[in-house]
């Protein structure tokens, strides 16, 4: 068996595509926050349970009304951005203008309220969701056995994450985005109806958690505290990427996530903190983030 | 006429002083003979939870800056207390000044990460490094991971002091919230607190003005750290235990509804949040209602209608009937 740096091949192949998976769901998740910052100027802490809701949005589906993945990967966003176009319109709208810090606090209590509803429902312990028939079994790559699941993860992410940062590049209403991110006032004044902007993106922020949701639940176990710990992760993330870029938003993820299973390779013990590690050095190397403009 | 109305609010200010002190004596009465009438545990946990919020209010509510992870002070603290009376048979004043010293020390390495930072990252910051210390409190052996530190005797304070006497633990820890609520006034009354919240106000003007704003907040954030490490390290003793729950973001997340619930920027709005919290979830603790979801409504309904707080929103109906002609 061949070894590197004296560590078996495969466990460390095995591990780069664990971070590799990890990577993609700090990827999306710190985007979604990104497009919400950008335009809103909150940051979303209910992100974390509108990723856990669309993964218990699909377990549902399945269970109780025998809709599967594929349907799930499309309705179970929808569901969840419209509950958030619901709390944006009667409750985070309320708060544009007052300290940002009120919108964390806001979706904070949020966050709470659902994890707490769905821990009061379904208990703490995780419901199985399999992963559709077309994506089960394994590959072999000659070098290590791929889980087809776990590579179509990979790839439905990155198609996602780079649809998303075409969307806001390269289309009219990206366009009025970035108009609108940097002078709200202008763009309503050039007739482009700001408010509901603002609403449409909270809501896609909210549906790309959702659709990260779907993509996990074959992965980790539906479990209503799945979103809370992997929120603080990405919130670590997007300090260390900066929220300025999008695209600076999806490399910091991926990057951070393999760095975390090359760890858990080389160091187990260190492998929950060292992204944390990373972020502290990066405030004291660079506060504004490797890809942030903000002095 | 004129007279008159000048020199109104100058002659009602000494009845607003006397009311003052009037009802910080009542205050104080109640304190000693609440025991009488309460369960003291309860009342105890109040106390230490009332002195936490205090320490994040200081500097929420003066310097402006939110932090996420005040539980590292706090379940910090209570660690280090723990372990010292436990493992090293320290006594309990010895053990919770270790849990001060503890708690003063992680506020300098946090502070010193997160000040780089404003607003909401500033916030974001505070999150994960304490998300870091909880990781850390799980793996290293002296907090027993899951177990966390069990049965700390609570001994002899100065070795005469019974602890184990429900009354005069419940003194000492009067005493204890007393000094630190005390040295919170004393520090927001200060020409240093002055400083504090002109950085609130306008942190750019107190940049011009020659204040080293890094330095001021720095100062402030070890303080409130230090003042969280006294209740966390004082609960310790009281429970006899601590756990990885006091490390956890869930009671950074306490600790902010409490003090928004009371008052931001208010001196006894963090008290009158603390009970009120404390007192509901021992009151749905024996209920099988989800106390998180509660907590979480009653986040957003203050963040939406009430974000002054209890006490704020008293305060500003008294001002507002003083500024109105009767």
């Amino acid at each position: 068996m061949s070894t590197i740096f004296g560590i078996p091949a495969p466990a460390l192949y095995g591990q780069i595509l664990i971070g590799l998976i990890n990577g993609s769901f700090y990827a999306l998740l710190s985007l979604g926050l990104a497009v919400i910052f950008g335009l809103l100027r909150v940051i979303n802490f209910a992100h974390g349970a509108q990723y856990m809701l669309g993964a218990f949005v699909s377990y549902g589906l399945l269970n109780y009304l025998g809709i599967g993945y594929w349907l799930a990967l499309i309705l179970a966003p929808l569901i969840v951005g419209a509950v958030a176009i619901v709390i944006e319109r009667t409750m985070l709208s309320r708060l544009y203008g007052l300290d940002p810090l009120y919108g964390l606090l806001l979706t904070f209590g949020l966050a709470l309220i659902f994890e707490g509803a769905f821990r009061y429902w379904f208990g703490t312990s995780g419901k199985p969701y399999a992963p559709p028939p077309q994506l089960t079994g394994a590959m072999n790559l000659g070098f290590m056995f791929l889980p087809i699941y776990r590579g179509w993860v990979v790839v439905a992410s990155l198609i996602i994450c780079l649809g998303t940062w075409l969307l806001i590049e390269k289309t009219r209403l990206g366009s009025y985005l970035r108009a609108a991110t940097e002078n709200a006032t202008l763009v309503q004044a050039f007739g482009v109806n700001v408010p509901r902007l603002l609403t449409l993106t909270y809501g896609l922020g909210a549906a790309l958690a959702a659709l990260a949701g779907v993509l996990a639940a074959p992965i980790y176990q539906v479990n209503p505290l799945m979103g809370s710990n992997l929120i603080i992760i990405v919130f670590a993330v997007v300090v260390v990427g900066g929220m300025g870029s999008i695209l600076g938003a999806i490399i910091t993820g991926y990057m951070l996530g393999i760095l975390e299973g090359l760890t858990k390779v080389f160091y187990a013990e260190a492998s929950s903190i060292v992204i944390f590690v990373v972020m502290a050095v990066v405030l004291l190397i660079r506060p504004a983030g490797l890809f942030g403009r903000e002095a | 006429m004129s007279v008159e109305v000048q020199s109104q609010p100058i002659a009602r200010q000494p009845d607003l002083r006397t009311l003052t002190r009037l009802l910080t004596a009542l205050a104080l009465v109640g304190l000693l003979a609440a025991p009488f009438v309460v369960y003291p545990v309860l009342l105890m946990s109040m106390l230490c939870f009332a002195l936490f919020a205090c320490a994040f209010n200081l500097l929420i509510g003066y310097v402006g800056l939110l932090s996420f992870g005040h539980a590292t002070f706090f379940g910090g603290a209570a660690y280090f207390t723990a372990h010292a009376v436990k493992v090293w048979g320290w006594d309990p004043l010895a053990g919770i000044l270790l849990g001060v010293l503890g708690a003063a020390i992680l506020g300098l390495v946090v502070g010193f990460l997160a000040i780089r930072r404003q607003g909401i990252y500033f916030a974001m910051i505070t999150l994960a490094l304490g998300q870091m210390f909880a990781f850390i409190c799980l793996q290293v052996p002296f907090t027993h991971g899951e177990d966390g530190i069990q049965g700390v005797p609570r001994g002899h304070l100065l070795g005469f002091i019974d602890l184990n006497e429900p009354l005069s633990m419940y003194y000492v820890t009067l005493a204890i919230f007393l000094f630190g609520f005390f040295a919170v006034w004393r520090i927001v009354n200060s020409p240093f607190g002055n400083i504090l919240k002109a950085i609130r106000e306008n942190e750019r003007r107190a940049v011009s003005l020659g204040y080293r704003v890094d330095r001021y907040k720095l100062g402030a954030f070890v303080m409130s750290a230090a003042l969280a490490g006294l209740a966390g390290g004082t609960k310790a003793i009281v429970f006899q235990f601590a756990t990885l729950t006091d490390v956890q973001w869930q009671m950074s997340g306490e600790v902010i509804l409490m003090t928004l619930l009371g008052g931001i920027g208010t001196l006894v709005g963090p008290v009158v949040g603390a009970a009120f919290v404390i007192a509901l979830q021992n009151y749905l603790a024996s209920s099988d209602f989800p106390v998180t979801v509660l907590i979480g409504i009653i986040f957003v309904v203050c963040v939406l209608v009430f974000r002054r707080g209890v006490v704020g929103e008293l305060l500003e109906f008294v001002r507002r009937r003083e500024g109105r002609p009767d």
